[in-house]
Formats: C-alpha cells, structure tokens, sequence
C-alpha cells in the first residue's frame, strides 16, 4: 500500500517566539525548524504500517511531501533517515495557508494515487488544525481525524478516534485521510547510519506551479502580538492560607 | 450578511460550547449588521430545533441517517445549508466534532476559515478576527479572504449566551437520506471516564503534572482534591504520555483549552504549551516544588512546597470545613 505522508517544517517548540519588526510575521532568523511533532507520529505509523505489513499486502512504500524552499531538504531527509521511501519537495516561495496548502496536496496525491494520507491534526506554528479536513473535502475522500490507532480488515481501515466525548470508532473504505493525535505512537529517532545514508537518497522536487497551482490566498495576518502575562502572583506560605485567599480574596470556594 | 451557525447537542439538549459560540456569532452580527440563522442537525432532535429557536431562527435536518454525524454527511448538511440562507460566514465551535465536521464543510466551501476564534472586530471596513498562534506564544489578528467565511469559536474565551433577541422559528430542511454520503461509518463511542464535571465545562479545574508519580497519587490526589471542592480534573501532557491520565483531560495547545474560575496547577511546571490551554482561566494558583518554576508568572496565587505534603493538608482542612 502507497502511503503518502504531508508534512511541515515548524519552529522548533522548545524556542521562544519572537515577532518581527513588521508586526505581520514571526522573527526566523536563526530560529531552529524542526519536523512538526504531529507529522512525525504520522511518518512513524506509516512506517510500521508499511514494516507491520498492516493492511496485508505485501507492497509498500512511503512517500513524505513537503512544500517549501530548499531549506525544507533538511526535514525531509529526516523522514527518509526515519524509513521513508521517497520524499517530494513541492517549492513554493511564500509558506500557503491550509487551503492552498490542501489544494497543492490535492495535486499531488492525484499525481502519487496514494491509498492512504497520513497526516498531523495539526501544525504546532498556525495550530490551524484544518488541513486533513479541507484535503479529504477536495478529494471526496472519507476522513478520520485525531486518530489514536488505526487497523485494517477486509479493505477497510478502522480508525479509534480521540474526541471531547471520549473515544469513538469509525471504519471507512480506501483511499482515505487520516489525522494523527498525540497517542497514536512514539516516533523514532533517525539512526547515525541511517542519517548519513539518507544524505544520499534523493530528494524530488516540482514546482507548485508546475502542479498547476495558482496560490489563492485565504488568510491574511493583520497584526501579531506577543504573548505577556497579566498577573502578578502572590506568594502565599501554606495550603490553610491559598484556600483562606481564594475564598475571601476571590471567592472561588 | 447572513450568518449560519452549526450548534452541538447532546441528549439533554444544546452543548454548553455551542453557546458559547453565539455568543461570538452575535458579536459577529452585532459588528457586521448580520442576522443569524441556525442549524441543528440529528435524529429525533425536535427538543434541541426548540431550545435553539430561543435564539435565532433555526434550520433541522433531522433524519435517522444523521443520528451518529459522521464528518462526510455533517459537512454536506452544513454546506448545502450555507447555500441555501446565502450564508457568508458560517460559524460553529471548536470542539473536535466542530473540527472535525465544520472543518470539512470549510473545505467544500472554499477554505476561507479560522480556527479558535476568540474575538472579532471591524478593522479598516473588514471582519477581522483574532485567535492564537504558536501555543498562545502570539496571538494574532488576522482577516479572511472568500465568501463564505468559516469561523469555530474557542468556547472557553467566551460566557454561554442566554436566549432572547431575535427569537424564530423551526425550518425542517429537506435532505433525502440517499443522498447522503456513505463513505465514513460510525462503529462505536465509549464513554467518557468519571463522574466529575467534563474539564471544560468546570466552574474549578485541579490539574495535575509530572509532580505525580502513578495514577493512584492522581485520583487519591488530584481527584480527591476535586471532590473536595466540586472541580472537575485536568492534566499536563506529561501525565498523559505517561499513561497516568487519559487523553481528553489533557489541558494545552494539545488538548483542551479551559478558562475555568479556578484553575489550579499542582507540580506542573508551566510550558508555553501548557499555558495556552490554561492561561485565560479567572483565577490561577499554582503549587510546586520550584520556586523559578514558569507557571507562577502566569499564577496569581503561588505555593511553593511538595504537593505530597501540601494537597493532603488541603484535602483534609476542606472535608473539615464541609
Ligand atoms: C508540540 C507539542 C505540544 C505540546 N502540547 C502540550 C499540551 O497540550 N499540554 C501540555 O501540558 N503540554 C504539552 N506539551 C509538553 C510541554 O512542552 C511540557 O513538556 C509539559 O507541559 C510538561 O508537563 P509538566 O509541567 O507536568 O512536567 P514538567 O515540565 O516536568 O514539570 C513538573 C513540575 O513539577 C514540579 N514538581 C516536581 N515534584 C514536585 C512535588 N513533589 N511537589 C510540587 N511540585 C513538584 C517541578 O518543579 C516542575 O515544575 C507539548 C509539547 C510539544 C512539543
């Protein structure tokens, strides 16, 4: 079964965020990029569907997609060292908006006829959580979103679902989009060998336009404001004086 | 405008999120000279038709086909509804069904979409909108382009509204039932764990991290410290990977955004992403061990001690006083 695995590269989580002189966009210089965490669960379960041999067959590959600039070659050959197969570099100057970035997938999953998209539920830098929806939209495809462990039988894949009510299950027929929650897996790290071995692999590039793709801009950012706390903290020296506070301070008890 | 707004249920009727996602639509309305309109979408759901036309007129899709609403139907009814009214902005809220469901209606209208919305304005003769970004590390005003816009609404960041206005009437709509999609089915929903109140509906969240060492400690106290004062639980994602906690506790970037009156943080040390589910809460009091622990920047209440010590203390001084 063909896999095929978007992702994006994101500001690694750990760093703090700076806003840039504009007021529009974020500070990047020197700023460390990583693998958005939710697309290296979703590049992990592909690989152990592909190694588990999952949906009983016996071909399969992974294919990771990016869309970018040429720094993107970094992240991608980070997948490939994980055990992705193929990675695809989609160059596109400006960074899409989760429209355009589902049209663009839509391109390329028509180009790849993958049986499977396996994605993040999101990108921890927008945190717009939209991209898996608005791509199985486009494709007519069924989706699964926030999955936490996903099987296959008899040509269908059933997906355990997080959702605010608890756990749901729902099964659907292939192809199909699927988006990764947090306890789907626990990634791997990519091996010394395997990192030196995937300088090798190649990474394919086409161009967004190429694809046929005229980016339609959807959102635009007005202002960006930093995070600041607003409160000052009391400091209180035992537990009978918060809850002594918290009832005649704020009356929260 | 007109502005069509996807509202949840459950069996006791409208969910609290969806309304407090009108209270945004009204917001909305208010800024944009809008009207709005309603969708309810079920089985059997003539009560929730009724409760809803408290607040604006409303339209019913109710057919046995829609009982467990799966994404490919729900965000079929939604698009063909937003058709249908003219609808340029369709609004629902942030929940992982408005996400799920007004996420892929989004795609079948055109993806001029935001998610988590926590306020809106007019800007310079434009809608704009403002949610966070980067774990609430920014948070940004930003502006849709297309028509319709799609907008779910972070419920934590607003009060539920309270019906009045423009009080309407029930629209059934037609949906032939073969016309639906088939292609995603509905095979089984746990329940949720716990009898204490969901940690997003909470008046007083108690929240629990890394400091706890097994699921025992958590329920004997976390849990019970919750008892005490009638609070539901939460959790760091440190507890969660850890297996101690089960996911939809999970407060954060991650996992839910609450904005209780009480939010209190036990041994969690505060990340960013940690705080952007927790920040906006009325009141905030934190214990832990450290003393340059983050979290007491965005506390307004700080103890610093062992939370092995100090949560039986409290424990035992509230069941006193009770
Ligand atoms: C992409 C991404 C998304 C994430 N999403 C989320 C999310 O949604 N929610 C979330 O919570 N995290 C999230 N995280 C993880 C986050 O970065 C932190 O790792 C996590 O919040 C830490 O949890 P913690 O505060 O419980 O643990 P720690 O950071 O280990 O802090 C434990 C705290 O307990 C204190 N302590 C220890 N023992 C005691 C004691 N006996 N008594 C009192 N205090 C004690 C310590 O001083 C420390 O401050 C995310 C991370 C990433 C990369």
């Amino acid at each position: 079964m063909k896999i095929l695995v978007p992702s994006k590269r994101v500001p690694d989580p750990d760093q703090r965020i700076r806003i840039a002189a504009s007021g529009h966009a974020i500070e990047k210089d020197d700023l460390p990029f990583v693998l958005n965490p939710f697309d290296a669960i979703s590049i992990e379960e592909a690989l152990r569907i592909r190694d588990e041999n999952r949906a009983g067959e016996d071909e399969g590959e992974v294919v990771v997609v990016g869309i970018g600039g040429a720094a993107y070659e970094k992240e991608l050959r980070t997948a490939m060292a994980m055990g992705a197969d193929r990675a695809l570099l989609v160059e596109c100057e400006t960074a899409p908006d989760p429209w355009n970035v589902a049209r663009i997938l839509q391109a390329v999953v028509e180009r790849e006829q993958p049986a499977l998209v396996l994605m993040g539920k999101q990108a921890v830098d927008d945190d717009s959580n939209q991209v898996g929806q608005f791509l199985a939209a486009l494709l007519d495809w069924p989706q699964a979103t926030f999955a936490s462990k996903i099987e296959f039988d008899a040509g269908r894949v059933r997906v355990t679902r997080e959702t605010d009510m608890g756990i749901e299950t729902v099964s659907m027929e292939l192809p199909a989009v699927i988006t990764a929650d947090l306890r789907l897996n626990e990634p791997r790290y990519a091996s010394l060998p395997a990192i030196m071995k995937a300088k090798r692999k190649p990474v394919d590039r086409i161009d967004c336009a190429d694809l046929g793709i005229a980016i339609e801009p959807r959102v635009r950012i007005l202002e960006m404001e930093p995070l600041v706390s607003k409160r000052t903290c009391v400091q209180v020296s035992s537990g009978t004086e918060l809850l002594a506070r918290l009832r005649d301070e704020v009356g929260v008890l | 405008m007109r502005i069509l707004v996807v509202l949840e249920h459950d069996e006791r009727g409208l969910r609290l999120a969806s309304r407090c996602a009108l209270t945004l639509a009204r917001e909305a309305a208010a800024c944009s000279d809008g009207e709005l309109e309603l969708l309810v979408m079920g089985y059997e759901i003539g009560f929730v038709a009724q409760e809803a036309a408290a607040y604006a007129p409303v339209y019913c899709a109710d057919l046995p086909g829609l009982q467990h609403c799966t994404a490919d139907r729900a965000a079929k009814v939604i698009a063909d509804a937003a058709r249908d009214c003219g609808a340029g902005l369709v609004m629902g809220a942030s929940t992982s069904w408005g996400k799920d469901c007004v996420g892929r209606a989004g795609g079948l209208l055109g993806g001029a979409m935001a998610t988590d919305v926590t306020a809106c304005a007019m800007r310079d003769g434009i809608l704009a909108w403002r949610r966070a970004m980067f774990a609430g590390g920014v948070g940004a005003w930003i502006a849709l382009e297309g028509d319709p816009l799609i907008v779910t609404v972070l419920p934590s960041a607003f009060d539920p509204a309270e019906p009045g206005g423009e009080a309407g009437e029930v629209t059934q709509m037609e949906v032939e039932e073969a016309t639906l999609p088939n292609q995603i089915r509905f095979e089984s929903a746990g329940t949720k764990s716990g009898g204490r109140p969901d940690v997003t509906e909470a008046a007083i969240v108690v929240s629990g991290g890394r400091a706890i060492r097994n699921s025992d400690d958590y329920e004997r106290l976390i849990g019970g410290l919750a008892d005490q004062m009638g609070a539901g639980t939460g959790s760091s994602r440190a507890l969660v990977d850890a297996g101690i906690t089960p996911n939809e506790l999970q407060v954060g970037q991650t996992g839910k955004i609450v904005a209780p009156d009480l939010y209190l943080a036990i041994g969690i040390s505060g990340a960013v992403q940690h705080l952007a589910g927790m920040k906006n809460s009325k009141v905030v009091a934190a214990i832990n061990s450290d003393p340059e622990a983050p979290i007491f920047e965005f506390a307004d209440y700080g103890l610093v001690g062992d939370a092995y010590e100090i949560i039986p203390e409290l424990i035992a001084t509230l069941s006193d006083d009770g």
